[in-house]
């Protein structure tokens, strides 16, 4: 006999969105006091990063995304009553389990939810985003609460200068929840695993390393397809876009997929010069930091492009809360 | 088949375009890091936009090894 299916809302968007950066900022001028041999001027021009925000000692993957689930879950008006999903992007919980997703839904008072973390590195943020708006769209949550956040600097090796000026801390997050209307494109991902090792956590070593040419060879020349087809695919011509938030991973490959997708009239992305790169965190706080600085408007197309570890990326448009 | 003047002169191109290398500074005994300031991430760059000119593939792990523009011209040289 066939199953019952429940069936959801018209359509799905994300209702409030929001951010917490580490209160402790460090400067390249820091990293160099600390002994890492680099220079600030080679940073700032080659990578783009300015300052980027370690946690405290004692400060948690799960305490960042509390602080960022919070304010969205403020911005969204939605009650923590109405919300049976929460889903966590991480790759940098201190151990593989449990995962984060629960305690933080304790913690921020939603009873019992759906609650898992999505790891896809990079990308993870639009992979859970886009498995949020599919379970509030096909009725199995009303609402939904997504958040990425990253710790990067307990995984750092403070001798390999080509990564560890790179990385930082943070976190961002959103509600997704019913809507008349889409507020979600169709998501265009995928994934190379024929190039897993190219972005790692290392075993041997717990620390993160990269190969940098592959993973700039890879992103300067496949991105840009990935992110005109998340246009192509939402209805939304490139030029159309009121922001471009690809992952925030280097500034030169920022204006590179920029350049090619010919965005013309959209702000794009420079989060990494004051918040280096917080791996699946950086699109939700660079969406959640233009929204409070009231950079776009609520409504507007926004293209979002992670990727990354796996290697695996995701790009979708999604409109402004 | 290009000769080594018109993949020098290419390459010159190319590394204005990427590195604002200036066309004069590129010679055969020029180094790419130490003289031409061109960094790894440039070079992937370089090595893309020459794979498109000449019709040659320029792995990653290859790029160590052109130290030199001479390096990088006899590479397309000889696997173009």
């Amino acid at each position: 006999m066939p199953l019952t299916i429940t069936s959801g809302p018209p359509a799905t968007r994300i209702l409030g969105v929001g951010h917490y950066r580490p209160a402790n900022v460090v400067t390249n001028l820091d990293l160099i006091a600390r002994g890492v041999d680099t220079d600030d001027e080679w940073i700032k021009s080659r990578v783009g990063i300015a300052e980027r925000r370690f946690a405290d000692p004692d400060e948690t993957v799960v305490d960042m995304a509390e602080a960022a689930a919070s304010k969205a879950m403020a911005a969204s008006g939605v009650a923590t009553g109405d919300v049976d999903l929460v889903l966590v992007a991480t790759c940098t919980m201190v151990t593989s389990v449990p995962a984060a997703a629960p305690q933080l839904a304790t913690r921020l008072g939603i009873d019992s939810p759906g609650a898992f973390d999505v790891n896809s590195g990079c990308s993870g943020f639009v992979y859970a985003l886009n498995a949020a708006s599919a379970a509030v769209q096909t009725g199995q949550a009303r609402n939904a609460l997504v958040v990425a956040s990253e710790r990067f600097s307990g995984w750092l090796n403070f001798d390999d200068r080509s990564t560890c000026i790179i990385l930082g801390d943070g976190a961002g997050a959103a509600v997704v929840g019913p809507s008349e209307t889409a507020g979600f494109g169709p998501v265009v991902w995928g994934s190379d695993g024929a190039q897993f090792d190219a972005v790692a956590i290392d075993e041997r070593t717990h620390t993160f390393r990269q190969e940098g040419q592959a993973v700039y060879r890879w992103a300067t020349s496949q991105m840009a397809p990935i992110a005109i087809e998340a246009c192509r695919r939402a209805g939304v011509a490139p030029e159309e876009l009121a922001a471009f938030i690809p992952h925030q991973a280097n500034l030169r490959i920022i204006d590179a997929i920029a350049k090619r997708l010919g965005a013309t009239n959209a702000i794009v992305a420079r989060d990494i010069v004051t918040s280096g790169n917080t791996s699946a965190a950086t699109i939700p706080l660079a969406l959640s930091r233009m929204v409070e600085r009231g950079e776009i408007p609520s409504g507007a197309p926004v293209l979002l492009l992670g990727f990354g570890s796996g290697l695996a990326y995701a790009g979708q448009v999604v409109l402004s809360p | 088949m290009a000769s080594a003047d018109e993949i020098r002169a290419g390459l010159a191109s190319i590394l204005e375009e990427v590195a604002d290398v200036k066309a004069e500074d590129v010679a055969d005994d020029k180094s790419f890091t130490d003289d031409l300031d061109v960094d790894s991430l440039s070079m992937v760059e370089v090595a893309m936009a020459a794979e498109d000119k000449f019709g040659v593939k320029i792995p990653d792990d290859e790029l160590p090894k052109l130290k030199t523009v001479g390096d990088a011209v006899a590479y397309i040289q000889s696997n173009a």
